[in-house]
């Protein structure tokens, strides 16, 4: 089952440059919610606070505090790579390893995670693969053809199948579809409604209409800031922030 | 009009031939001296070689036949104990300097690395008969070994961070993202993922050494009978064909010329063999 997250004055800077000021959030479990906003705005960096992916980045840090589920996870001997393990992350490009195949590519979490077992390696790869809708199409060609050789929204899929099959209990999304075409899009997306049953998804957007598709909840950042957060339908029709509505509307960004 | 575009086709076509000539011309310029050079190897060498050539050792000045076995063996040894040193080295240097280390500290390894890289090899040699041999009291293809991988260090390890710098940061944060730890990021995703680049790396470190002489004559010393004890002094390819092509007699300069070509040959069979090894097992993208 999903997760709620709980965000509390997060402030996060790379060197200098502040680029998040203040966020404050509550995000429901077994819930889509988008992040929208400009390019520069924060929206990336906010979603890989979740995952402690940002501080990766030389000269990265934070402060301020997010609860996954019962897991502070900045609290001090926390350890990152617990964090990531049971928060899975699907990238703005799609970034299968190279020399892995399909097959490796999907068992990689597990198997880079000391999990070694075939059978229980087989049945993961299945059900993630399905769960990510990309098993019909791969099932004959798992361990013969390699992840980047498939077309990009299939390397797409296989990255959140990858995702998947760590068993997260939360899937952060950034910008998933920006470099995929309608069709490939219209896929994920419809995956995306198919996983809030099982996980909790954050995902981040610049395509509005995405995010009044998949998305229960939306905010809306601008220069560092969540300027306002509500259910999708309200942000999109009346929401209360005049640079909300401006920016829905298309006056600037 | 119609005139301008034919005369503009016209010209583009006969630059567009001259310019595919002179890249053949050039491609073959490049290729001319390795065929020349092997092509003379086989014509001077290959008349000497014969199984015994292959399993004797050397015979006393002024006995005919004997051969190199010992010195092909002490080669394969002393190049074995050299990569036995130099490739995890290098390697390892090459990881810290593209995925480990920041600031200063990482120009000056990588400064060292190139200065490395351009001492002359009998330098090479005398620092480690100092180092080694003096303190041992004796030469031995261990010495000799240390010689070859030292120097095959600083190619390796510059060739690795080129290679691990190629890999996109998207590939290291797609596993830092499903909890890989950050060793186990690097060694089997990041690391693998740039194996090819840094096989050719290890492999052009290894054909180089393969043929040096000089950083051998103080440390390996060489030796006319067989010798599988690293700490004795043993017998090597570039050693025994320098000894033989500055001798008097005909004979052991027909044996040079057929040392050459064999050493020549084992550089390339071992040189293909390591990349056929590794080349199975990773995909390829387009596979």
């Amino acid at each position: 089952m999903g997760v709620g997250i709980e965000v509390k004055d997060l402030n996060a800077w790379f060197g200098k440059a502040q680029v998040l000021k203040e966020i404050n959030i509550k995000v429901g479990a077994n819930a889509v919610t988008a992040v929208v906003g400009p390019s520069g705005c924060g929206k990336s960096t906010f979603i890989r606070c979740l995952n402690r992916m940002h501080e990766i980045v030389p000269e990265a840090r934070l402060t301020g505090s997010v609860q996954v589920g019962d897991m502070d996870i900045y609290a001090s001997g926390q350890d990152a790579v617990d964090v990531r393990r049971r928060i899975g992350m699907v990238f703005q490009k799609p970034n299968p390893f190279p020399t892995m195949s399909i097959y490796d590519n999907v068992a990689a979490g597990l198997r880079l995670n000391g999990y070694n077992k075939r059978r229980e390696l087989d049945a993961s790869v299945e059900h993630s693969l399905r769960m990510a809708a990309l098993w019909d199409e791969v099932k004959d060609v798992l361990k013969k053809k390699s992840g980047s050789s498939l077309s990009g929204g299939q390397q797409q899929r296989l990255c959140i199948a990858r995702a998947l099959a760590v068993q997260p209990e939360l899937l952060l999304m950034d910008e998933p579809c920006s470099a995929l075409d309608p069709i490939a899009t219209g896929k994920i997306e419809e995956l995306i409604f198919q996983l809030k049953a099982q996980y909790t998804v954050v995902i981040v957007t610049h395509n509005m209409q995405q995010a009044a598709r998949v998305a229960d909840f939306t905010g809306f950042f601008l220069m560092g800031k969540l300027i306002e957060y509500d259910k999708t339908e309200k942000i999109f029709t009346t929401p209360s922030d005049k640079r909300t509505e401006d920016y829905i509307t298309g006056r600037f960004g | 009009m119609p005139n301008v575009s034919r005369r503009l086709s016209i010209r583009r076509r006969v630059s567009n031939v001259c310019f595919i000539g002179l890249a053949g011309l050039a491609s073959i310029l490049v290729l001319a001296p390795l065929g020349l050079i092997f092509g003379y190897l086989v014509y001077k060498g290959i008349g000497s070689i014969n199984w015994a050539f292959l399993t004797h050792t050397p015979r006393p000045v002024g006995e005919a036949g004997g051969g190199m076995a010992n010195a092909i063996l002490g080669s394969t040894m002393i190049l074995g104990l050299g990569s036995l040193i130099g490739v995890p080295l290098g390697i390892g240097a090459g990881v810290y300097m593209a995925e480990f280390g920041h600031g200063r500290y990482v120009t000056f390894v990588r400064f060292t690395a190139d200065v490395l890289n351009g001492v002359p090899s009998i330098v090479v040699g005398i620092a480690v008969y100092a180092l080694v041999v003096l303190p041992q009291q004796h030469f031995s293809a261990f010495s000799g070994g240390v010689a070859l991988g030292i120097m095959m260090i600083p190619t390796i390890a510059r060739t690795t961070e080129e290679m691990l710098r190629m890999v996109p940061n998207t590939i290291r944060e797609a596993a830092l993202g499903l909890g890989v730890p950050q060793w186990r990021t690097t060694l089997q995703v990041t690391l693998r993922t740039a194996s090819k680049g840094v096989i050719t790396g290890a492999m052009l470190a290894f054909a180089r050494v393969a043929g040096e002489t000089a950083p051998l004559l103080f440390t390996a010393f060489g030796n006319q009978f067989w010798n599988l004890n690293p700490n004795q002094p043993t017998a090597a390819l570039p050693l025994q064909i320098f000894a033989y092509a500055i001798s008097p007699f005909a004979e052991w300069h027909r044996q040079a010329w057929a040392g050459a070509l064999i050493l020549i040959v084992l550089i390339v069979v071992a040189v293909s063999a390591v990349r056929f090894v590794t080349s199975r097992g990773n995909m390829q993208s387009n596979a």
